[in-house]
């Protein structure tokens, strides 16, 4: 398999697993427990590991919302039978056919189950599309290369609406909707208003270290504030358990990616090489927060190059 | 576990069975050792991440600070179409070398460090790896603008304490083509070394294509507080590039 340049440059929400796929077996179909977390809300976990087959790459958490005009999803899973399991399991559960899918970003465990619905009711942000039609081969490739027989079927398909306003209602149901960025170049957050739901993506994560392989670190803070500010009650992190308090993810999010910088920054002023801050002390108060070491060498990838090159002096006599 | 011969199905060998049961280990055993003493010991710390989140650009760190008398430091990937990444002779310093490679698929990377009896010490660990490290241009070819930033190179030394060294971090900007992809020759650099203000050669390594591009290179020769140093090195195409640092100075 020839992969794009692409897919290591853009990385994946999850990463390359020590084993690789060896077995070519048919995959066992996906469990899909949505529970109910507000009046007409569901949230289905995802598992809390990186993309692998044990798995079938179901690590981010999907959102069901009942409103009047039909189902509306917040995100699709990574697969095409993922995504056609959970339009299956959400209009059972409602009783309404799908008649929403938003994609919140280009990561492709949130986003490559679209296949499963009409791209006309498939919506996501200008930015997300982009990033979508740009790196979308590169992430189905990974894809297939880790989940194998999961991904049989998917092919790489794009929302075919994109989204102009800030709010849509749904029978009286309205979601605002917020056109944010820093996770990626651009992130859906969904508050449902009837409920007080915020819906906040990869944003959020909750007990769980966030992953950084798109981020832009001063932006996301800047979304963080912006998502402090609403109001809301509870909220869906794109990873980890829903909170209750609806502030505590974006606390936890936020000293997480507010340590990160400062402490790359520190590692290569003080000569640090790549695999010594991969390995460095993670501060005991985030230690809550899972996979914290493998996000934290993730991170290291994908930001020590830039940084080198804006911290360390120039040396060459020319 | 050190043996001149060991006699394994019938078939003499010279080298240990690997740990890591590499289909390549005796061949690269045979380049890069020939008839020296080989053993596996894991004194010879060679450190990289959990997982390659870049395969091209994973970082490997080769420590051997613990042995001591070591005249020679390899890090190497059996299964990269160009195994060797960096041949390091750390004249005057402590063994410690770390860097940036690319990774073709998945891979046993070893690192491997001579004494000065001429004997070997070799350990590593398998690493996945998506493939086409090797095989997929470099970005500053995808952008573009390589020829701009050729040769540009940042750096700094930091006193390292008791034993007199200086941790060095040297970056140089350059595609490091490695000659796998159509229409784009092999043009890397193949020798840094690094010298005292006295003249006195501290270190020099043997660079290959293998090594990630805009490489970059944490070595520990010995050098005092606002000792200069002087780095040269020389590329495929016969380029040289110049650049000196101060330890503990300028960051
Ligand atoms: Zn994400």
């Amino acid at each position: 398999m020839r992969v794009s340049r692409r897919t290591t440059l853009a990385g994946l929400v999850a990463a390359p697993l020590v084993a690789p796929v060896m077995s070519r077996a048919a995959a066992p179909d996906y469990t899909i427990t949505p529970t109910p977390v507000a009046d007409g809300i569901w949230m289905i976990t995802g598992a809390d590991e990186g993309i692998a087959f044990d798995n079938g790459g179901a690590i981010a958490n999907i959102t069901v919302i009942a409103t009047p005009a039909g189902t509306v999803l917040v995100d699709s899973g990574p697969s095409l039978r993922y995504g056609q399991r959970l339009k299956h399991v959400a209009e059972s559960l409602t009783g309404r056919s799908v008649v929403r899918v938003y994609v919140t970003h280009l990561h492709p465990d949130h986003g490559m189950g679209i296949g499963a619905f009409a791209p006309e009711i498939v919506a996501a942000l200008p930015g997300t599309i982009a990033g979508m039609s740009r790196d979308g081969q590169g992430f189905s490739d990974q894809m297939y290369r880790l989940l194998g027989d999961w991904m049989r079927g998917t092919d790489l398909a794009l929302p075919g609406k994109t989204i102009g306003g800030d709010e849509e209602d749904f029978g009286g149901r309205r979601l605002r909707l917020l056109a944010l960025s820093g996770h990626s170049a651009a992130d859906l957050a969904v508050l449902d208003e009837q409920s007080g739901t915020l819906i906040g993506g990869d944003l959020l994560f909750h007990d769980r270290a966030p992953a950084t392989p798109t981020a832009d670190l001063a932006r996301w803070r800047q979304s963080l504030a912006a998502l402090d500010a609403l109001g809301h009650k509870g909220a869906i992190p794109g990873h980890g358990p829903y909170d209750g308090t609806g502030r505590q993810a974006i606390a936890q999010t936020r000293a997480w990616i507010d340590w990160l910088d400062t402490a790359l920054t520190e590692a290569v002023r003080g000569g640090m090489d790549m695999v010594e801050a991969g390995r460095m002390v993670i501060p005991e108060q985030l230690r809550n927060m899972a996979s914290g070491r493998y996000e934290l060498q993730r991170s290291v990838s994908h930001f020590y190059p830039m940084l080198e090159a804006k911290l360390l002096p120039r040396v060459d006599q020319s | 576990m050190t043996q001149a011969s060991i006699r394994r199905n019938g078939v003499e060998t010279r080298y240990p069975p690997d740990p890591l049961g590499s289909p390549m280990w005796t061949y690269h055993a045979k380049t890069v050792f020939g008839e020296d003493r080989v053993s596996f010991d894991p004194r010879v710390k060679l450190s990289m991440p959990d997982l390659a989140e870049n395969q091209h650009c994973f970082p490997v760190a080769l420590d051997a600070r613990e042995i001591g008398d070591v005249r020679r430091m390899v890090i190497m990937a059996d299964l990269n179409p160009i195994p060797l990444a960096v041949d390091y002779r750390p004249l005057a310093g402590a063994p410690y070398l770390a860097t940036r490679i690319k990774l073709d698929q998945r891979t046993p990377v070893r690192g491997a460090v001579q004494r000065a009896d001429g004997s070997w010490l070799v350990h590593g660990g398998w690493m996945d790896a998506a493939g086409g490290g090797c095989s997929a241009p470099p970005a500053s070819r995808v952008k573009g603008d390589w020829a701009q930033h050729l040769g540009e190179m940042r750096g700094a030394a930091w006193p390292t304490g008791p034993d007199g060294t200086a941790r060095t971090r040297i970056l140089i900007r350059h595609p490091m083509d490695t000659g796998f992809v159509p229409g784009i020759p092999t043009y890397n650099i193949e020798t840094l070394s690094l010298t005292s203000s006295t003249g006195t050669v501290l270190g020099e390594m043997d660079i290959w294509a293998s090594v990630s591009e805009d490489p970059a290179f944490t070595i520990m020769p010995r050098a005092g507080m606002g000792e200069r140093l002087a780095i040269a090195a020389r590329d495929s195409n016969g380029r040289d590039y110049h650049a000196s640092l101060i330890v503990g100075g300028g960051l």
